[in-house]
């Protein structure tokens, strides 16, 4: 296969990029949602067109109302999202979520996916407990108790998480906090009781919940695949958010990359376009040909987890850590080749900055994958 | 099953097959590189046999039409022949700046006559060429350069020095750049191919920071060059310069080889050292190198239908290079003082110490890291002044 987008994607790109500039754009929606303080911190408009657009169901099964797409394209609008900065459940949700539930019964992906498909209804994903994700430890406990659980324990980093229909939850069932086996995930309804979700804005604007479930009780049927051996399905599910945020990064960097050296081409100093100075020529290049190879790992990831490769893991985290870091050398530029204005509100690429920042300890930072490089690789 | 699929289990087949043993083993040294050429020695009978039998086949530039030597294969039969290549772990039947550089430039300039003979020789491994290029003078400022081609009827009279040549002591022919107008800078040169046993021609070893003599200095004294072997138009010559040097960046760059780009964090489980931070160090490159692997990939199969910025080989080329450089410090580092030997038979011949020397020459050699930056600020990011 390739390694550039079929034309099948190159047209998804075409118009994706399209509606997302017109209907994504910052202002419209990441500076209103976040200077009006908007409790869900995105709007439920954009994700009801997401869904005329068909970008729902993506992932899902064709049997469930879904497009049976992969991550290549799921990756096309998460670029567009980085790109525009446009908060969006699409991650969480059409993403991650709807790879958790696909790997469930057909009558909880009955009960939860039409609604995430018409974009009604929207997932969060409540995995870290903790300020760093170590999803290798998990301690938050489901008890049997009669014919379903009781949940107790802590979750943070919840993005979305007060604003979701359902929590999609990995919680121990047996053995101890480490144990790769004794998880199970479940799928949360917003309105059992024992939820408590405090709610705060993120530097990105983004909100994400600390949520504590005391003794919530759970149905039998909330269970997503088998109970004690979640950790399969579980590890699907990073590995969706991983190379999806690793994609929403890669996006994020090309945005702040074209405003700066749009920028260069148009700021004057010293009678100059501070563009014609080769010490910044040469960071300029060296960023290009950055954000040209972190593409290029985050589509070769992208494709091994729709083939199904076994070098997949490794790919993923290799792209993870590699979006992130190149990311994070843009959003630095960026402000950096801005000068003072780069400091002010009201320039964006502090914006971008912002949401890099959030997108690195989205599912494991750059020494967290690095971390799983060498373990993978055998070193 | 597809017909690539097919492809792939008959190309498989053929390998297990042809390929022998000691050709499958990873390349250790430079003297494992089978470069042909008339004054060629084969390291072993199996390097003989592997080159002789690919080339029958036209394996050994699979993507030339068949008429020049090649296999004729199309850009996704040919990635299929590099990754089953690489898959069994065979070595490359044949390398050279021929295949890598001029014939790429001949199949685009060259004509019928020239592509006929000279690529068939190519792809045989029978004539070795080198790159004619440098001057004491023109280094990064390559089109200021002084070599002069007199006009004197049916020839040119050749006069002039050539540096950095790489293998001109073992090469055969040389594509060579000279002046022909001294009036024009860049429509005054011409891209000459001629006989190194010619006449008037003279190379001179350059010993290295690693003790090896790769490089040479090349005199030209009064070289009679007939003008049938002029490459593209009279004083057209940067044309077919700049095309080529597209494919040897493409080269350096060491896009589509798995072995310049792979990983290298097994070192430490073979060598057994505890060291949390060298680790930590590996694991980033390893990252870097896995990413940069599927940027060649990208960029090659985006090369084959057209999709690639015909700037990209020089970020390629700055990429790769600087990623080798970054490799060799690493290995010498996770080395300590064993890779400080200098020709120890363990280290065989201090080939660690050596590389990483020869590394040292990536960023330098076909356009300097600094040049790819401005290129790419130039014409991709279309900066202004650049």
């Amino acid at each position: 296969m390739p390694l550039y987008h079929t034309e099948d994607q190159a047209m998804l790109a075409n118009s994706v990029s399209g509606f997302m500039a017109d209907e994504g754009g910052i202002k419209k929606q990441l500076r209103h949602w976040r200077d009006t303080h908007c409790k869900d911190g995105f709007g439920h408009g954009l994700w009801k067109q997401f869904a005329e657009m068909g970008l729902t169901g993506m992932l899902a099964a064709e049997e469930d109302g879904g497009l049976a797409m992969g991550h290549v394209e799921a990756g096309i609008v998460l670029a567009e999202i980085g790109r525009n900065l446009t908060p969006s459940p699409f991650l969480t949700t059409a993403v991650m979520g709807v790879t958790a539930l696909s790997g469930g019964s057909a009558d909880l992906r009955g009960r939860w996916l039409p609604g995430v498909i018409a974009g009604e209804s929207v997932l969060a994903v409540a995995v870290d407990e903790g300020a760093k994700h170590r999803p290798e430890r998990i301690a938050c406990l489901a008890t049997r108790a009669g014919n379903g659980f009781r949940l107790t324990g802590k979750k943070d980093f919840v993005v979305q998480g007060a604003s979701a229909d359902a929590l999609i939850v990995a919680a121990r069932t047996s053995g101890s906090d480490s144990d790769a086996d004794g998880v199970t995930l479940f799928a949360v309804p917003k309105n059992a009781a024992g939820i408590t979700h405090n709610s705060v804005r993120l530097v990105d604007s983004a909100m994400a919940s600390h949520v504590t479930f005391d003794g919530v009780e759970l149905d039998g049927d909330c269970v997503i695949g088998e109970v004690d051996g979640g950790r399969t399905l579980l590890n699907k599910v990073l590995s969706a958010g991983r190379i999806g945020a690793a994609a929403e990064q890669t996006g994020v960097a090309a945005g702040a990359f074209g405003m700066t050296t749009t920028y260069l081409k148009t700021r004057k100093q010293f009678g100059k376009l501070i563009g014609e100075f080769q010490a910044l020529q040469h960071r300029a290049a060296h960023l290009y040909s950055e954000i040209e190879i972190a593409e290029a790992v985050v589509l070769k990831a992208q494709q091994l987890l729709d083939g199904g490769s076994e070098r997949a893991e490794l790919m993923v985290s290799a792209a993870k850590a590699k979006a992130a870091r190149v990311c994070n050398l843009a959003v630095r530029e960026g402000v950096q080749m801005h000068g003072g204005v780069g400091m002010t509100d009201e320039y964006d690429i502090g914006l971008y900055m912002k949401r890099e920042r959030a997108l690195t300890e989205f599912m494991g930072d750059a020494n967290y994958h690095a971390e799983r490089v060498a373990q993978l690789s055998g070193y | 099953m597809s017909d690539l699929e097919a492809f792939r289990a008959e190309i498989r087949t053929w390998i297990e097959a042809n390929c022998p043993a000691e050709m499958r083993r990873p390349v250790q040294d430079e003297s494992d590189i089978c470069w042909g050429g008339r004054n060629f020695v084969f390291k072993n009978d199996a390097q003989k046999a592997w080159m002789e039998v690919c080339a029958a086949k036209g394996y050994t530039v699979a993507d030339w039409p068949k008429a020049y030597g090649g296999a004729g294969l199309s850009p996704a039969e040919a990635k299929v022949w590099r990754e089953e290549l690489a898959c069994a772990g065979a070595r490359p039947p044949l390398s050279s700046f021929g295949i890598w550089m001029l014939g790429p430039a001949l199949l685009k300039f060259g004509t019928e006559e020239q592509k006929a003979h000279y690529l068939n020789q190519i792809a045989r491994g029978e004539i070795r060429w080198c790159q004619g290029y440098s001057e004491p003078g023109s280094g990064s400022d390559l089109v200021s350069l002084q070599t002069f081609g007199e006009d004197n009827g049916d020839h040119w009279v050749v006069n002039g020095q050539k540096i950095w040549t790489s293998y001109a002591d073992k090469a055969d022919w040389i594509f060579c750049l000279v002046r022909t107008d001294k009036a024009n800078t860049y429509q005054g040169i011409s891209f000459l191919l001629f006989d190194m046993t010619t006449p008037g021609v003279t190379t001179k070893p350059i010993k290295l920071i690693s003790g090896n003599s790769p490089f040479c200095e090349t005199f030209f004294d009064n070289v009679v060059v007939p003008k049938a072997q002029i490459v593209g138009q009279l004083n057209r010559g940067w044309d077919v310069a700049k095309y080529l040097l597209g494919h040897e960046r493409e080269m350096i760059s060491g896009a589509g080889d798995g072995g310049q780009t792979s990983a290298i964090g097994n070192v430490l489980r073979r060598s057994g050292l505890q060291d949390p931070m060298l680790r930590a160090e590996l694991a980033q490159f390893d990252i870097d190198a896995l990413a940069f692997a599927a940027c060649g990939e990208k960029f090659l199969d985006e090369i084959k239908v057209g999709k690639a910025h015909p700037a990209q080989p020089n970020m390629m080329k700055y990429a790769g290079t600087e990623l080798n450089k970054r490799r060799h410090e690493l290995l010498m580092a996770a080395g300590g003082s064993t890779a400080l030997e200098w020709d120890s038979e363990e280290t065989r011949g201090g080939a660690a110490a050596r590389s990483w020397l020869r590394t040292k020459a990536n960023s330098i050699e076909g356009g300097t890291s600094e040049v790819m930056l401005n290129v790419v600020a130039k014409r991709i990011l279309e900066l202004p002044g650049a």
